[in-house]
């Protein structure tokens, strides 16, 4: 594995034995993950991709909410660890029928999953199970509280391109009210010591920003202005109607991030995207598309990112080492 | 059948005693008060030193949910928690399946509630009928059978109008409105206080202006109808602001606050068990300000009543999702142990106010019967223990739900008895 001179100390493991949030987790144990990370990226450029370190484990993705990029991203990250893995959308589960979370979670604990990964619309839902349950449990987006692992392989690809965090100018600029790639992205920059720039219009800034230890801004220009990193993040469409945004073209005005803008930026800036993108309405496809751009590699380090957490939370490193070399 | 209630300070505010008397009681009412009487003939209640004799206490904001509801709580549980509180009478929302809009409803309660023979139930009925805040509900009639004032609790009456014409018609019958204060459009689908906590942990927020906006209004409108208003468990210090105001304008406005409103602030949904459903309640736990704020209206006699919205949901409701959770939670058991300590034993209050607060003005501000040992009144009294120790355990709350955020609170002040009509229906089982 590689580190570099700027990255802090990683711990020898994470404390918790889930992952439900940025919020918690120390400096240390996020350059544990990130770590890790780089070596399990290892495993994606190899002919065969697959190692044996989760087989007989049961991963069993739980998505309450559509999600194309996350699940896949899990899905592979699980299989090339070897993992048995079994994932379940809500169109198919037992929730339309009335069913509570916790029983159809203890249904399917019923048949010893090992971790469950959850995608939810409810701030909290994960930690429910955490008190509940018996599985491992991963947070892979509750509500508009935590997206953990979109924060993790933000900060992965970050360190790829810049080798450190600290210090780093980052302007987070979108919906950051319904946000939960900015509270993740906040926690784990903060604790990692960059200088966070959160830019939104005033109807979508969240409440006491002040107190989240960023630079809360509502000018684009600002927030760009000799920033290392442009993280952009999507407007939903049911927002665009309504009292938060009078239009799209208003917003794209405002807003955007288009070429333009980017001059403001640091000349070796990236630009970024959780996905997925409103072309036009947040982001300019010359930007999208452009030199700057990393979006799709955010893409690829997720799942590096992913077999990272998997392994780390499996508690295999008590047992045997890691076949990654 | 006589009782004489022994030796003890009694504190009976509305007519200005406190001192060691004995009550002696006579066919369900007050016979005499007075120093060492004679106990031939009658049983005797033996109060130790430091006891306090109150005149019953009364909860004016309670949700006994029946009819309809009857997993959550029952009449006959309510009451029987009402009465291990502490509470010798509750007023009950008409937030019920079907809601109590009718006089026909109004009387099954109080037939309940007789055949419960526990506390005694004081009916809230509708202002509208279904509460659904259109067309005014027959409050003549359901005064008639009962009723003591009216109100829409858990939906505020969101029209201008709508709450005006109440305001006058209810005036006309001698009756409050209770308004639960919110302006729909600014709560939205909110779960917590807007702040700083409800942020970080992604829950949509319900600003403290969303009650104190309806307050404001309704403050207005009674001074515009001459009537009288009651705020139900005000949260907010914007709402206390307005309320201060329109009392030092003469405007015929009183309001209560929850234990919990004036205990705890929303950093409990970040606690060690983040998002606790029975930390959920509406409104909101607030910000410490907001805390800060009630315990002062509470002190400086801006706060008229302590009522607990005793809210019973069942488990199964609570475990689930934040967002999904029922608002609110149980209140009658920990009323009592909570303003001992939290605001008697600090020195916030004397006991003298915290008998005003939970007998004498809760009965003033509905116009019930009780809240002063008169001769010849219903014996309803509480016997109160400030040094008790009391620790709350959830599992053994008589209320038939559990939903109390107080769970293993160690707490100093608790109820030793409850006496209602003469009778003692409640005693503690931790003493002798």
């Amino acid at each position: 594995m590689t580190t570099s001179a700027e990255t802090p100390t990683a711990a020898a493991t994470l404390k918790s034995r889930h992952l439900l949030g940025i919020d918690g987790l120390e400096a240390d144990e996020i350059s544990l993950i990130l770590d890790t990370a780089e070596a399990m990226k290892e495993i994606g450029g190899r002919a065969i991709k697959k190692v044996p370190t989760l087989r007989g484990r049961t991963v069993v993705n739980l998505f309450f909410e559509p999600s194309t990029r996350t699940r896949t991203s899990f899905e592979i990250a699980e299989k090339r660890l070897s993992a048995d893995t079994l994932s379940i959308a809500t169109a198919t589960s037992s929730v339309t029928k009335g069913e509570s979370l916790l029983d159809t979670v203890r249904n399917i604990e019923a048949m010893s999953p090992d971790m469950i990964v959850m995608r939810h619309s409810s701030s909290g839902a994960p930690h429910l199970l955490a008190r509940m349950c018996r599985s491992t449990i991963i947070n892979a987006g509750d509500g508009m509280h935590e997206h953990p692992t979109q924060a993790l392989l933000d900060a992965f690809t970050i360190r790829e391109h810049k080798r450190r965090l600290a210090g780093l100018k980052i302007a987070i600029v979108g919906d950051l009210m319904h946000s939960r790639v900015l509270r993740s992205n906040v926690a784990l920059l903060n604790t990692m010591r960059a200088n966070v720039w959160a830019c939104a219009p005033a109807t979508l800034m969240p409440s006491h920003i002040a107190e989240f230890g960023v630079h809360a801004t509502t000018s684009v220009d600002e927030a760009v202005e000799g920033a290392d990193v442009v993280m952009m993040l999507r407007i939903q469409h049911e927002r665009m109607h309504g009292h938060y945004i009078p239009s799209v073209r208003e917003y794209f005005t405002l807003f955007g991030l288009t070429p333009e803008r980017m001059r403001r930026a640091a000349a070796d800036a990236i630009v970024m995207h959780p996905g997925p993108m409103n072309r036009g309405v947040e982001i300019d496809s010359a930007v999208a598309d452009g030199p700057f751009s990393v979006i799709l590699e955010q893409v690829s380090n997720g799942v590096a990112v992913r077999m990272a957490v998997l392994y780390l939370l499996s508690g295999r490193d008590s047992m045997d080492p890691l076949d990654v070399h | 059948m006589k009782l004489i209630v022994k030796g003890g300070r009694v504190i009976d505010p509305a007519n200005g005693r406190d001192g060691d008397f004995d009550i002696l009681i006579d066919n369900g009412v007050v016979a005499r008060i007075g120093k060492d009487l004679p106990v031939e003939g009658a049983s005797v209640f033996e109060i130790k030193r430091g006891w306090i004799v109150s005149p019953g206490l009364i909860d004016i904001h309670v949700h006994l949910r029946e009819p309809g509801q009857e997993h959550k709580e029952t009449i006959a549980t309510g009451t029987a928690s009402a009465i291990a509180g502490g509470f010798t009478a509750v007023a009950c929302m008409p937030n019920t399946e079907p809601v109590n809009d009718h006089a026909g409803i109004t009387e099954f309660i109080l037939k309940k509630a007789t055949e419960a023979g526990r506390a005694r139930v004081y009916p809230i009925g509708a202002v509208s009928i279904g509460s659904k805040g259109e067309q005014l509900a027959e409050l003549g009639e359901q005064k008639h059978a009962g009723c003591v004032a009216f109100t829409d609790d858990g939906r505020p009456v969101a029209t201008a109008l709508l709450m005006r014409r109440a305001l006058e018609y209810a005036e006309m019958l001698g009756v409050p409105i209770v308004n639960h204060c919110e302006d729909p459009s600014l709560k939205g689908d909110g779960v917590a206080h807007e702040g700083y906590v409800a942020a970080r942990l992604g829950l949509r927020g319900i600003p403290g202006e969303a009650e104190s906006i309806m307050v404001e209004r309704d403050i207005s409108l009674a001074e515009l109808a001459g009537a009288h208003v009651h705020i139900a468990h005000m949260s907010a210090q914007q709402s206390l602001r307005a309320v201060r105001a329109g009392k030092d304008r003469g405007v015929k406005v009183t309001c209560e606050v929850a234990p919990h409103h004036f205990t705890l602030t929303d950093d409990s949904l970040d606690g060690p068990v983040k998002y606790d459903t029975n930390f959920k309640m509406n409104p909101p736990l607030r910000a410490t300000a907001d805390r800060n704020a009630m315990l002062e209206g509470i002190a400086d006699g801006s706060v008229d009543v302590i009522a607990t919205d005793h809210a019973p949901h069942h488990i199964d409701e609570k475990m689930v999702e934040f967002d999904h959770a029922p608002f609110g939670i149980v209140g009658l058991e920990t009323a009592v142990p909570i303003v001992f300590d939290r605001l008697v034993h600090p020195g916030r209050i004397s006991l003298t106010r915290m008998i005003e607060l939970l007998s004498v003005n809760p009965a003033r501000v509905l116009h019930l019967p009780g809240g002063r040992l008169d001769d010849g009144a219903p014996a309803d009294l509480t016997v109160l223990a400030p040094d008790l120790p009391t620790t709350i355990d959830a599992g053994k709350l008589v209320s038939k739900s559990k939903n109390t955020p107080f769970d293993r609170w160690q707490m100093v002040g608790g109820v030793i008895a409850t006496i209602v009509g003469g009778k003692v229906v409640y005693r503690n089982a931790a003493i002798d």
